[in-house]
C-alpha cells in the first residue's frame, strides 16, 4: 500500500470537536444513566452497547470499553469521529427529553478507541482456517469490516482496490476537520493486524473479471462504492477550476489542490457532500463560499447541524437557484444562475451571475449498475456499503460489511 | 490468562462472583439467566417455611442525585413453596453443573433442619448457607440474626447442620454485633466449613417527611430493615478483615457487602475473601454488571502478574494493624497542581470548615494557597477536589525516626511537633 504524502492540502485543518482528557471522559461517563435497551444503542447501525462501554470508562475499565465498541464495529475509532452522532446515538439520548445536555457519546467512544490505538491493545484473533477464500472488491469501510469478520470466522480474504491506498471514502472523502486521511490509514492497518487479509492495491476489477475471481474465491463481496460525480450537463463545465466535489475532495485529502488567489467558491448541491465542500473551501482560506441549492433550506438532504456549522464559519447559501452555465475565459470566472419557483421550475427573467473562481459540483454520484447487474441471481456474490445502500455513512458500511460476512460464512459453511 | 477458578470452603465455581441470597436469586429462571450473563454461583433465596411479604419492601439513600448509594429492605425469606424451589434447584444444577448453587436455609427446630438439609442435598445443592443474619421480621420469630447474635445458639445449630450435611456448610453472620470475632469462632466450633459476611445492617433508610412515616412505608407504618449496597462496604471490609486476621479463626470467608464493581471485588479479596456475593448492585443495574467485574478483575490480575485468586487473597491483611502501631512521625502535606486546578475552591471550604484551616484563597489567581506549616495531611481537600490527581498528598522528610504511640509511651521516643493545633 502506498504512503500518503505529508504536505497534503487537508493538513491545514484543525480538529473541530477535539478529544476528551481522562478527567473529562470520567465526568461525562458518570453522567450516563446506563439505560436498558438504550435508545442510543438502537440508533447505532452497528448497535454498539453504548451504556456498557460508557460504564466501563467510568469504572476505569477503558480496555473493556474499547473491546465492547470494536466487538460491534471494527471501525469504531473512525466512526467516533465521522458519525453524525447528532442524528444517531446522541440524538436519541434520553437526556434530550429532560432538556439536558445529552451524553457526548461520540467523544467518549473516541476516548476509548484512541486509547486502544495509543496502548496498542488488540482484541481479535483469526478463527481456525476454514480453507475457504473470499474476494472483496473495493477497499473501503464495508470491505474492511467484512474482511475482518471473515477472518474471525477463519476464512481467507483478498481485497482488490483500484487506488494505491485502502480505506475508500474514509481515506479520500471524510471532511478533514473530522478525520484526516492518515488516521484512516492507521485504522485500517490496525484492522489488518488480524492477519490473513491479502491486499491488492492499484488493482481495478471490472465486471468482466468477476467470473475469473469467482474461480479463485468461493465467495465475493462487492464494496465498490459509487461512481464518478454526476455532471451538471450545462455549458462551460469543461472550464478549468470546475470540479466534481468528490473528485476535488479526494485530491485535497490525498495530495494538493490549488486555491491560491481564489476569492469566491461556488458549491452546487444541498447534500452532505455539498456541505462538506463549502466548509472545506472556506477552511482552505477562500473568502466567499456560496452554496447553490435548488430547493429551500428545510428541504436540503444535508444535515441541519452541518449547515449551521458552515454558516457559523461564514459560508453563504442561495436557495431555490439553478446554475445554467459556467462562464469564463479558459478558466471559470462566474456562474450564471436562474431562480426557481416552489416546483423547482425556472422563473423567466430572473437570471443573474455570481463570481466564482472555483466551482464544485456536488449533485450526486453515479450508481455502478453494471456491478449490480453482474451480481444478479448469484448466491456467491454479496454486497454492502455505498454500492448497496446508495450512499450513507461509514457506520452503515461497517454494519453492512459485518452483516455480509455472517451471511458469507453461513453460505460457505452451509453450502459445503 | 489468569484463572478465576474459585474454591470457598470446598464450594467450587468458575469465578468468585456469586449472587447473594436475595431477590436476584429468588428463582431458577433468574439464576439461570444470571449464569448465562457470567455469574459463577448463586446463593438461593433463603428457604424455610414460606412467609407472606408486605408492600412496599425496599428503600434507598440518595447521594447528590444518585439513587441507591445505600439500600434497605424489609422483605423476608422465600414466599414460594419448598417443592417449587427444590424442583428449580434440581433443574438449575442439571443445566449448569459447573456453577455453584448454594442453598440458604432458615428454619427453627432440629427436625426441620434435618429435613430441609436432606432435601437441599437431594436437589443437588453444592453447599449450604445458614442464614443467621437477617435483622428484620425473622429475628423476631427467633431466627436469622436472633441466632447470629447468640454464639451458643449459633454453634449449636451449626453443629446440627454439619452433622446432617454431606456438603460444605457456610454460616452467614450478622453485622449487628459489637464484635464479629466471637460469632465467627462460634461457627467454627460448630464445625462450619466457612462463613459469609456481612448480612444486612439493622436500619431505617429514611423518612417520608410529609407523611411522618419512616420508609419503606407499608400503609401508615414502617419497620427497621436491612441496610446494604455500596454504602455498607467499609463496614463489611472491616468485619471480613477482622476475622481474616484472627489467628484462631482461619476459615474461608465469602465476602458480602456493597460489592458493586471489580475494584470492590479486589478489595474484598485482598482482605481475605475467597468468594464474593453481590445483591444490591444487581438489583439496581441487572445481571450484566458481571461482565465488567470479571473483565476488570482479570485485567487487574494480569497487571499484577497474579495467576490465580490464591495469589492475592488476604494480601492486604498483614498491613491491617492497630492504631498504636502506626508511625506518628510519618508526615504528609497537600500539594495542589496549579496546572490542573480549576479554581472551584471546594478544598478551601473543606479545609476551613471541616479540617484544620490551612488552605486559603489567593489574590490574582483562583489556585488556593496551602499553609504547609499548618497542614496536617488529613486528605480532606483531596477527597473533595473534583479534578483527579490535582491535589496530591506528599511525604515530607522531617528527619525524625519512625515512632509509634506504643514506643513513645514505653520508650519515650521523640514525637514531631504538632501541626494544626492552633
Amino acid at each position: 500500500m502506498a504512503e500518503l504524502p505529508r504536505d497534503r492540502s487537508e493538513s491545514v485543518f484543525g480538529d473541530y470537536k477535539g478529544s476528551y482528557t481522562r478527567d473529562a471522559a470520567l465526568a461525562e461517563a458518570n453522567r450516563c444513566l446506563f439505560c436498558t435497551d438504550a435508545p442510543c444503542t438502537q440508533a447505532c447501525p452497528t448497535h454498539i452497547d453504548v451504556p456498557q462501554f460508557i460504564r466501563k470508562i467510568a469504572t476505569g475499565n477503558v480496555k473493556g470499553s474499547a473491546r465492547t465498541i470494536f466487538e460491534s464495529n471494527i471501525l469504531g475509532m473512525s466512526c467516533a469521529r465521522v458519525c453524525p452522532v447528532e442524528v444517531l446515538c446522541v440524538g436519541k439520548c434520553v437526556y434530550n427529553d429532560m432538556h439536558m445536555q445529552p451524553i457526548n457519546i461520540g467523544k467518549l467512544q473516541r476516548y476509548a478507541t484512541d486509547k486502544a490505538f495509543d496502548e496498542k491493545w488488540d482484541f481479535f484473533e483469526a478463527g481456525k482456517d476454514s480453507g475457504k477464500s473470499v474476494g472483496l472488491i473495493g477497499g473501503g469501510p464495508a470491505s474492511l469490516a467484512c474482511a475482518h469478520e471473515l477472518r474471525r470466522f477463519g476464512h481467507k480474504a483478498t481485497i482488490y482496490e483500484k487506488r494505491p491506498v485502502l480505506g475508500g471514502l474514509n481515506t479520500t472523502g471524510v471532511a478533514p476537520y473530522k478525520m484526516k486521511a492518515d488516521r484512516s490509514v492507521e485504522e485500517l492497518e490496525w484492522i489488518l493486524q488480524i492477519g490473513g487479509i491479502d491486499i491488492k492495491t492499484n488493482t481495478e476489477i471490472t465486471v468482466d473479471q468477476i467470473p475469473e475471481l469467482e474461480k479463485k474465491h468461493q465467495a465475493l463481496f462487492l464494496g465498490v462504492g459509487l461512481g464518478i460525480d454526476t455532471p451538471m450537463k450545462v455549458p462551460g463545465e469543461d472550464l478549468a477550476n470546475v470540479h466534481g466535489a468528490v473528485d476535488w475532495i479526494e485530491k485535497m485529502k490525498t495530495s494538493r489542490v490549488s486555491v491560491e488567489g481564489m476569492k469566491h467558491a461556488v458549491v452546487v448541491g444541498g447534500g452532505n457532500t455539498a456541505l462538506d465542500a463549502v466548509r472545506e473551501a472556506r477552511g482552505l482560506g477562500i473568502d466567499r463560499v456560496t452554496m447553490l441549492y435548488r430547493g429551500v433550506e428545510a428541504h436540503m438532504s444535508g444535515y441541519g447541524h452541518e449547515w449551521k456549522a458552515g454558516e457559523t464559519e461564514g459560508c453563504r447559501a442561495e436557495w431555490q437557484v439553478l446554475p445554467v452555465a459556467f462562464e469564463g475565459n479558459g478558466k471559470v470566472e462566474r456562474v450564471r444562475c436562474i431562480k426557481l419557483d416552489a416546483q423547482k421550475k425556472p422563473i423567466a427573467g430572473t437570471e443573474f451571475t455570481i463570481e466564482a473562481d472555483l466551482v464544485l459540483v456536488a449533485i450526486g454520484q453515479a450508481k455502478l449498475r453494471d456491478f449490480t447487474n453482474a451480481m444478479a441471481g448469484k448466491k456467491n456474490v454479496f454486497a454492502g456499503g455505498d454500492f448497496q445502500n446508495g450512499g450513507k455513512e461509514v457506520v452503515n458500511a461497517a454494519a453492512e460489511g459485518k452483516a455480509a460476512a455472517k451471511q458469507i460464512h453461513e453460505f460457505l459453511m452451509g453450502g459445503a | 490468562m489468569p484463572s478465576l477458578e474459585t474454591n470457598c470452603g470446598g464450594i467450587k465455581s468458575p469465578n468468585p462472583f456469586w449472587l447473594a441470597s436475595a431477590p436476584p436469586a429468588n428463582s431458577g429462571g433468574q439464576i439461570q439467566r444470571a449464569f448465562d450473563a457470567g455469574w459463577g454461583g448463586a446463593v438461593w433465596k433463603t428457604l424455610g417455611v414460606p412467609i407472606q411479604n408486605v408492600s412496599s419492601r425496599f428503600g434507598a439513600t440518595n447521594v447528590r442525585g444518585v439513587s441507591g448509594a445505600g439500600f434497605n429492605n424489609i422483605e423476608l425469606i422465600t414466599d414460594r413453596s419448598l417443592e417449587t424451589n427444590f424442583k428449580e434447584i434440581y433443574e438449575t444444577k442439571k443445566k449448569y453443573p459447573k456453577h455453584a448453587v448454594i442453598v440458604s436455609l432458615m428454619v427453627e427446630t432440629r427436625d426441620e433442619w434435618k429435613d430441609i438439609i436432606k432435601r437441599s442435598i437431594d436437589a443437588g445443592g453444592d453447599g449450604l448457607e445458614l442464614n443467621f443474619g437477617c435483622p428484620h421480621g425473622m429475628c423476631e420469630r427467633g431466627m436469622g440474626s436472633a441466632v447470629g447474635q447468640e454464639p451458643k445458639v449459633n454453634q449449636e445449630i451449626t453443629s446440627w447442620a454439619v452433622e446432617y450435611s454431606s456438603i460444605p456448610v457456610l454460616v452467614k453472620l450478622t453485622p449487628n454485633v459489637s464484635d464479629i470475632i466471637p460469632h465467627g469462632l462460634a461457627a467454627k466450633r460448630g464445625g462450619a466449613h466457612g462463613v459469609s459476611l456481612i448480612n444486612t445492617i439493622k436500619s431505617i433508610i429514611g423518612v417520608d417527611i410529609d407523611r411522618f412515616v419512616p420508609e419503606p412505608r407499608v400503609a401508615g407504618l414502617s419497620t427497621n430493615g436491612g441496610y446494604c449496597g455500596a454504602a455498607v462496604k467499609p463496614i463489611a471490609l472491616h468485619m471480613v478483615a477482622a476475622l481474616a486476621r484472627e489467628k484462631q479463626f482461619g476459615l474461608p470467608i465469602s465476602g458480602i457487602g456493597g460489592i458493586s464493581n471489580w475494584r470492590d471485588a479486589v478489595e474484598f479479596l485482598l482482605l481475605g475473601s475467597s468468594s464474593l456475593q453481590v445483591c444490591t448492585e444487581v438489583m439496581l443495574r441487572g445481571y450484566r454488571i458481571v461482565e465488567d467485574m470479571t473483565e476488570g478483575l482479570t485485567d487487574y490480575m494480569r497487571s499484577h502478574k497474579f495467576e490465580k485468586l490464591d495469589d492475592f487473597i488476604g494480601k492486604a491483611i498483614p498491613a491491617y494493624s492497630e492504631w498504636g502501631n502506626l508511625d506518628l512521625n510519618y508526615e504528609t502535606i497537600a500539594k495542589i497542581d496549579p496546572s490542573k486546578c480549576i479554581g472551584c475552591h471546594l478544598c478551601v471550604t473543606a479545609c476551613q470548615d471541616g479540617a484544620h484551616q490551612c488552605i486559603y484563597p489567593q489574590e490574582n489567581t483562583r489556585v488556593p494557597r496551602i499553609d504547609e506549616s499548618e497542614c496536617v495531611g488529613c486528605n480532606l481537600c483531596k477527597i473533595v477536589c473534583p479534578v483527579p490527581d490535582c491535589i496530591d498528598m506528599v511525604q515530607i522528610q522531617n528527619g525524625l525516626p519512625a515512632t509509634t504511640w506504643n514506643q513513645h509511651v514505653n520508650d519515650g521516643m521523640k514525637l514531631r511537633p504538632k501541626k494544626g493545633a492552633h
